[in-house]
């Protein structure tokens, strides 16, 4: 879910604007206020579609003059034709989802690429709230109570590679960050983020 | 802003019943100014019992239907944008229709006046477009009734539609639409005073009209809208009557404006607008709506109403889902709005921002692309 924050306060949509390619098809699932949209729009003439659940957040997303589409992310989808996007973009959401996998095998039949952003699990910080404190672990990174988190799924960075592996799904590029650097030693014990670029 | 309401008169206009009507007028207003490159003109659309006066105030002091929406800085920005609205073919406000005068006879049309579609009324406004000398339309937009000629335009003349802004509205009339204005149809022709639709000497089937309107209020309204404005609250009186006088607020309320809009509302126009709505199926009867969206181009925002039981959200809905399947470029949004089908008109400080930012972004995407 996308929050109200700028694309700078964002370090992932930094690194998802870094990827995509300018004049390309490109669709964000659960596009927020669409800021990202609006950015790709104005600096890399894409054609940009989005889909968003919330009324308040489609609104001001229109408003930006982004083609945002109110409904869930699985009708979302299942509208498009096959290979409609270049790009398909599921940014910190992929947790939210009811089927994941499932998600997944359709942002690659819509998108010639996926583009995926997730909170870590694995972070060291979670672990160790785990560790010390036996309760859900409630971090900066996980910062709501399990009774009231939109989180239905928890998945670290090697969870959703063994996800890819298992599926036979190609991972072209992946960034590691925590904060607005980059991590490259032991990603699933030091990221807070990751992206991955599939497909 | 005093405006005037003008009229532009042509030889003839073939309709889709077989039938051609000669001559015929339009009535019409603008707002604002044509741009140099006449990049900049919108085509409103009004509903069923809508005229050409959308904005601004008539000589007679009376607001345009949707000034909330249209002049400098609103919506649709005057300063930005010329906007044109006219009365629909069949109406009773200036446009031919059947209290015009039939040549042939020198007497109003009356039932003689052919049946009408939706698509009629776009011809006729793409006539009025043309002799504007407008090539290019940056948005053609209208709630309920005005929604389908939105779409009419959007299907019929795809080049010359830079976007479309279809409100509260639907792709085919349903069962439950039909319905209604079959009810505000036999209250008119039930009533005595209809005489076949000859009235025009005498006396207008005052009656049967003014009941065909009340059903049509109640179903733009909503549960909770008529709670809030009338609850069980009596009108002018303590206790109930216990006859068949008015007891309640919304029994006079319905009255009220049954009885206005006798008025100014021709009954045969009622006849006929209505049967156009019910003809109304962007598809021609073959429910694919895919074919009929083809290969479009033209950028869609479509708005439904949370509220809003005649035009329900799933039939705005349907058709935002079409347009995705064909790729095309469409913003859907449902407001939240207690209003019922009334929320187009009135609810509009959401629908503003809506309506602003997609006819921002389109003007970015026509100048880029010029």
């Amino acid at each position: 879910m996308t929050s109200s924050a700028s694309l700078e306060a964002r370090p992932d949509f930094k690194v998802i604007a870094e990827i995509i390619q300018p004049g390309t098809r490109v669709l964000d699932l659960g596009c927020g206020e669409g800021e990202l949209l609006a950015w790709l729009i104005a600096d890399k003439k894409v054609m940009a579609r989005g889909v968003e659940i919330e009324a308040t957040n489609v609104r001001k997303a229109i408003a930006r003059g982004v083609s945002a589409y109110q409904g869930d992310i699985d009708e979302g989808l299942a509208d498009y034709p096959d290979k409609a996007f270049d790009y398909v973009i599921l940014s910190q959401t992929l947790q939210e989802t009811r089927a994941p996998l499932r998600v997944l095998t359709e942002m690659l039949r819509v998108g010639r690429k996926a583009i995926i952003s997730f909170p870590n699990f694995g972070h060291w910080r979670v672990r160790s709230a785990m560790l010390f404190s036996g309760q859900a672990p409630k971090t900066e990174l996980f910062p709501y109570d399990w009774y009231d988190s939109p989180n239905i799924h928890f998945l670290s960075i090697n969870d959703f590679e063994d996800l890819c592996r298992k599926n036979h799904v190609p991972i072209e590029r992946r960034y590691f960050l925590s904060g607005r650097n980059r991590v490259s030693w032991l990603p699933n014990l030091w990221a807070q983020t990751a992206v991955f670029l599939v497909g | 802003m005093v405006v005037e309401t003008k009229i532009a008169s042509f030889d003839s206009i073939a309709l889709d019943c077989g039938a051609s009507l000669s001559p015929v007028d339009i009535a019409y207003e603008t707002y604002g100014h044509l741009n140099g490159e006449g990049s900049n003109a919108i085509l409103i659309c009004h509903a069923f019992t809508g005229d050409a006066h959308a904005a601004g105030v008539s000589h007679e002091g009376k607001p345009g239907w949707w000034d909330n929406m249209i002049g400098p800085g609103k919506a649709f920005d005057t300063d930005r944008y010329f906007i044109i609205c006219s009365n629909v073919l069949g109406g009773c406000q200036g446009t031919t229709g059947p209290a015009s005068t039939n040549p042939a006879t020198g007497k109003p049309y009356a039932m003689g006046f052919p049946v009408i579609t939706i698509r009629d009324m776009v011809r006729l406004q793409k006539m009025l477009i043309d002799s504007l000398g407008i090539k290019c339309l940056l948005s053609v937009a209208g709630g309920s009734m005005g929604g389908m000629q939105a779409l009419e335009w959007a299907v019929n003349y795809p080049d010359m539609v830079r976007s479309a802004i279809p409100v509260a509205t639907t792709w085919r009339h349903s069962a439950q639409q039909i319905a209604f204005n079959e009810v505000g149809r036999q209250a008119i022709m039930a009533d005595p005073d209809w005489n076949k639709g000859d009235y025009y000497d005498t006396k207008p089937p005052g009656r049967g009209l003014s009941v065909a309107r009340m059903v049509g209020h109640i179903t733009y309204m909503s549960d909770d809208s008529m709670r809030e404005k009338f609850g069980r609250r009596l009108r002018e009186k303590d206790k109930l009557g216990f006859d068949f006088g008015v007891d309640f607020e919304v029994e006079s309320y319905l009255r009220y404006r049954g009885s206005q809009f006798v008025t100014r509302f021709d009954a045969n126009s009622y006849l006929y607008i209505t049967k156009a709505e019910d003809y109304f199926d962007l598809t021609n009867g073959t429910g694919r709506l895919v074919d009929a969206f083809g290969s479009l181009t033209t950028r869609f925002l479509v708005i439904s109403f949370t509220s809003d039981w005649l035009y329900p959200s799933y039939q705005s809905q349907e058709i935002a889902r079409v347009l995705r399947r064909v790729n095309g470029d469409v913003a859907y949004c449902d407001l939240r709005s207690n209003y019922g089908h009334d929320a187009f008109l009135v609810d509009v400080a959401e629908q503003t921002d809506l309506v602003r930012g997609f006819l921002e972004s389109t003007s970015r995407v026509v100048e880029a692309a010029a």
